[in-house]
């Protein structure tokens, strides 16, 4: 059995709304008591829309964002009490890289002072010694050495989520979680982001976790899959179990609604109705409820557990399919 | 193969857009040209200006304007020429110290402010509010009277009736910044609190504040002028413009050129930095921009 | 010249913007067509001018941008010469929008219910409150519960219920044609199912034809039944969608289908080597030549012209000649 990397157990990131001093006290509900483990060398994606509480996951993995409650393993320890030193030593090893090619780069900067500010802070290196690493590190992603004293705005999306992805790298970090890192390019940048992305995982040991909308990337990277609904995870399990036998109604959703290139394909028109609801005051019951074609009055009533279903393949149903 | 982009600063390329459109407006190039012969003549003033400023002459008091001294002389037989051109030295200092010691002060706390957020925004905030309660002259004035009428108490009177709006400005630009993916990455990258503030948020912060302060100093020209004539300000014989109409108020009717002069120079420099600001405003609003 | 599409007809189209940089060539020789009831999809990627197509159709290019040649017959019309007033009975009613962002037409400021009627009203010239049964019944074509929606803002709509709407105000007054600029973009799979099929049954229903411009496969495999493939302000390729996903003749065409990921695909994901290019200076001749496999020299010199190599199917391309021949090389 492979190690596991990370473990989430009961994670919750729950967010103040303020409405009024005289208003009851409302929370929207991002992570809602999430459980997951990540295999160490596996690329574990996570799916869901808007709402699904993806986004919030990701940044409270890295502590950019705090949990509410909820305990966090990198390696069997607990990184949620860690302060000074610790953290950083944590940091090192857990990266990101975001979506928005346009915003995650410093508008100011060189792309040398971009990718080299993460080795001033953890190590006590010459000037010449970063150089050296910086260009060790474009090369791998496919740019030149010279692109380090440009300035982000004179490169391509792809080019930039190609530099996103090297100051990841620079650090030699064990974990990178991918925040929809091509959703914002154009398709054939994206396929070569991608397979650069898969080279460079097997090549330096890496594990990732990617998070998604989009069910065809998921069948192209992942080896494990996790499905995110309004705060939840709904089903979790091996790629190729996911999409052979969809156990929960939305994951069956989610599938039949991604559009396929192929013009032979004929989706079956469903009656697809109702709106993702909010995470501020989500339906009572089973949070799927009121969009779910198989839904009784048990689903209203009863919040479903995330069971075990067969090894490795949890579903929150009360009737997976 | 990576395509081939000259390398440029995104300042560079700002500028050569921004040139583009600054020759695409009459009246900015106006303020412009208005601005461009103040900094001259301040610039060389001790040549251009044939007397000595404060020298009295008092055989030569009161002459109407001539060959001899353009622009008169006043009641105590100084050359008024030289004295509005040796004045633009001063006007020009005031206006430079008062932005950049209003527009430092504004920086730091409002990045401060903006950047933590919470209680040390709102503490700060309501020490912004405070000065911004009183009307910016009144203000001025009493700072001025307290600390005692002279060129280093006026620019500070007036620093500190200025500095407020910097401080909302960069404030709501620090907010805008912290929350940007970018900022996120030094966080993950474990940059601490102190270096992102500093070293990334504040750099961003620079720009709306610099374009701030060019507005404003259309109004550091008129309310150091105000001070001066009040009495409040740069004392006599230091020829700042605004004591120097006050000089002039009781020969207004006969003597009218020892205010007039002044004056109108008061009016030209205010009325070119409102242009030049206008322009610089116009050019930089993003609708406009395209 | 023989007009390819009765109810719009694009020919030789060209547009630049004059920016601080220089003379950006958006639109080169841009060719499109459609008849009645259509579903052209328009794929391209970042550049390629489809979205500018669209504006210039709308004649809503503005400063700095312009159109410099080139017709848009609509009706037997062309747009571009038309008065502005003769252009604005055109636009929003016999032709209508709608755009990626779902509130982009819509004043957050004011209630739903009086926006659509004002923009009903104001065509057919009566008071805002006596368009109120046709808003509903409009609303209730959409999908929409007519109470909720008429008395919300915008932004207590949903993306996908503002989408919905933005479709409503854009087929209200009964437009033969619809073009819609990534309408789905940024809305989630599971609604953006949802908007397909209502954009669907609505066309069926009404009998528009539809202008999708959109930079994902899977949308025109879905949706669209013609598809016009762009590059570089140029168009490449057009066939009908069967034909261009079975054989696609343009090696850009090629090139975009294999870098798509689907699910259950097994071979490795194929990328095109290079990047858009600049179109301040873009390549000389055939602006796709430094990133084609299969590049001539007389590539790099004259651009090719956009010709009928099958029935319906065009390419502008020197590996093929004409409905005579074909002539697959590499």
């Amino acid at each position: 059995m492979a190690e596991t990397l990370i473990k989430i157990k009961n994670l919750k990131t729950y967010f103040p709304v303020k409405k009024s001093i005289f208003s009851k006290k409302l929370f929207v509900r991002a992570v809602d008591d999430v459980n997951m483990y990540i295999p160490t060398g596996s690329t574990f994606a996570v799916v869901g829309e808007s709402g699904s509480g993806k986004t919030t996951l990701a940044r409270t993995v890295l502590r950019l964002i705090e949990p509410t409650s909820g305990e966090i393993e990198f390696e069997g320890k607990d990184i949620l009490g860690l302060k000074g030193r610790d953290l950083l030593e944590v940091r090192r090893n857990m990266q990101i890289v975001f979506q928005d090619p346009y915003n995650s780069l410093h508008p100011r900067k060189l792309i040398k002072n971009i990718i080299g500010e993460g080795m001033k802070i953890h190590f006590k290196i010459t000037d010449v010694e970063i150089r050296d690493r910086i260009a060790a590190v474009l090369k791998e992603v496919g740019l030149i050495d010279d692109h380090m004293y440009r300035y982000a705005h004179e490169f391509s999306g792809g080019q930039r989520q190609r530099i996103a992805f090297a100051r990841a790298m620079v650090l030699k970090p064990k974990f990178i979680v991918l925040d929809e890192p091509t959703s914002a390019l154009d398709v054939s940048v994206q396929a070569m982001v991608l397979k650069m992305m898969k080279e460079i995982k097997v090549q330096e040991n890496l594990t990732y976790m990617f998070i998604t909308h989009n069910l065809s990337l998921v069948d192209y990277i992942a080896d494990r899959v996790a499905v995110m609904y309004v705060g939840e995870v709904v089903e979790m399990g091996d790629k190729s179990t996911i999409f052979e036998h969809p156990s929960h109604p939305y994951t069956d959703l989610l599938m039949a609604s991604n559009p396929v290139p192929d013009p032979k394909f004929v989706r079956e028109k469903r009656l697809m109705k109702g709106e993702i609801p909010s995470s501020i005051n989500p339906p009572s019951g089973c949070r799927f409820h009121n969009r779910c074609p198989f839904a009784d009055e048990r689903c209203e009533r009863e919040a479903p557990e995330l069971r075990e279903i067969k090894p490795g393949h949890f579903v929150r149903c009360h009737y997976p399919l | 193969m990576a395509k081939t982009v000259k390398v440029s600063k995104p300042f560079m390329d700002d500028l050569k857009h921004t040139v583009f459109l600054w020759r695409k407006s009459r009246l900015t190039m106006v303020g412009s040209a208005l601005i461009l012969i103040f900094l001259l003549m301040a610039a060389f003033a001790p040549l251009i200006a044939p007397y000595d400023p404060v020298q009295q002459n008092l055989q030569d008091k009161l002459q109407a304007p001539s060959w001899q001294h353009l622009f008169g002389t006043d009641q105590f037989g100084r050359d008024i020429f030289s004295r509005v051109v040796i004045g633009s030295r001063i006007a020009l200092w005031i206006i430079f110290l008062v932005s950049v010691i209003s527009g430092s002060i504004g920086i730091i706390v409002g990045v401060t402010a903006g950047y933590f957020g919470g209680i040390v925004d709102e503490v700060l905030m309501r020490i912004t509010d405070m000065f911004l309660a009183f009307p910016s002259l009144v203000l001025a004035m009493a700072f001025a009277a307290m600390l005692g009428p002279n060129l280093t108490n006026t620019i500070i009177a007036i620093s500190i009736v200025t500095w407020t709006t910097y401080a909302r400005l960069s404030r709501a630009e620090a907010i805008k910044v912290k929350s940007q993916p970018y900022i996120e990455a030094i966080r993950a990258a474990g940059g601490g609190n102190l270096r992102i503030m500093f070293l990334h948020v504040l750099p961003m912060c620079i720009s709306p504040v610099l374009v701030q302060l060019t507005l404003r100093m259309g109004t550091i020209i008129l309310t150091a002028a105000s001070l001066g004539f009040l009495g409040l300000g740069v004392q006599p014989p230091t020829p700042e413009w605004g004591a120097m109409v006050s000089d002039g108020r009781n020969y207004l009717i006969d003597q009218w050129w020892i205010s007039t002069f002044p004056g109108i120079f008061i009016a030209f420099v205010v009325l070119g930095f409102n242009l030049l600001g206008d322009g610089i405003r116009d050019m930089l609003d993003p609708r406009l921009r395209r | 010249m023989e007009l390819r599409g009765k109810l719009l007809d694009i020919s030789n189209l060209k547009v630049s913007f004059h920016t601080y940089r220089g003379v950006v060539k958006a639109l080169n020789g841009v060719e499109l067509w459609m008849d009645s009831g259509d579903r052209l999809g328009v794929v391209g990627e970042t550049g390629c001018g489809k979205s500018v197509t669209s504006l210039a159709v709308m004649r809503l290019i503005e400063q700095p941008g312009e159109i410099q040649e080139g017709k848009v017959i609509f009706n037997g019309t062309n747009l571009v010469e038309l008065s502005e007033e003769k252009m604005n009975r055109v636009r929003g009613v016999e032709m209508s929008m709608i755009f990626q962002e779902p509130r982009s037409s819509l004043n957050p400021v004011m209630k739903v219910g009086y926006q659509i009627g004002e923009s009903i009203a104001k065509s057919k010239k009566i008071k805002i409150k006596q368009t109120y049964p046709e808003v509903k019944e409009m609303l209730r074509l959409v999908g929409l519960d007519p109470e909720r929606v008429m008395n919300s803002y915008p932004h207590e709509l949903s993306g996908g219920m503002s989408q919905r709407v933005m479709i409503g105000m854009g087929l209200a007054s009964h437009p033969k044609l619809l073009i819609a600029d990534e309408p789905t973009s940024a809305l989630d799979v599971t609604i953006q199912a949802q908007i397909l099929e209502l954009l669907d049954e609505l066309a069926r229903k009404m009998g528009n034809a539809v202008m999708l411009i959109t930079h994902d496969m899977g949308v025109v495999a879905e949706f669209c039944d013609k598809v016009l493939v762009m590059y570089a302000g140029n168009s490449v390729e057009y066939a009908s969608t069967a034909k261009l996903f079975e054989k696609p003749l343009h090696p850009y065409t090629g090139g975009l289908l294999q870098a798509v990921p689907r699910v259950g695909r097994t071979d490795e994901l194929m990328a095109i080597k290079g990047t858009v290019p600049d179109l301040v200076n873009p390549p000389s001749g055939c602006r796709f030549h430094p990133r084609c496999p299969h590049a001539m020299d007389i590539c790099k010199v004259e651009r090719p012209p956009f010709v009928e190599i099958e029935p319906d199917h065009y390419v502008a391309c020197y590996l093929f000649k004409g409905k005579s021949e074909v002539r697959e090389d590499g």
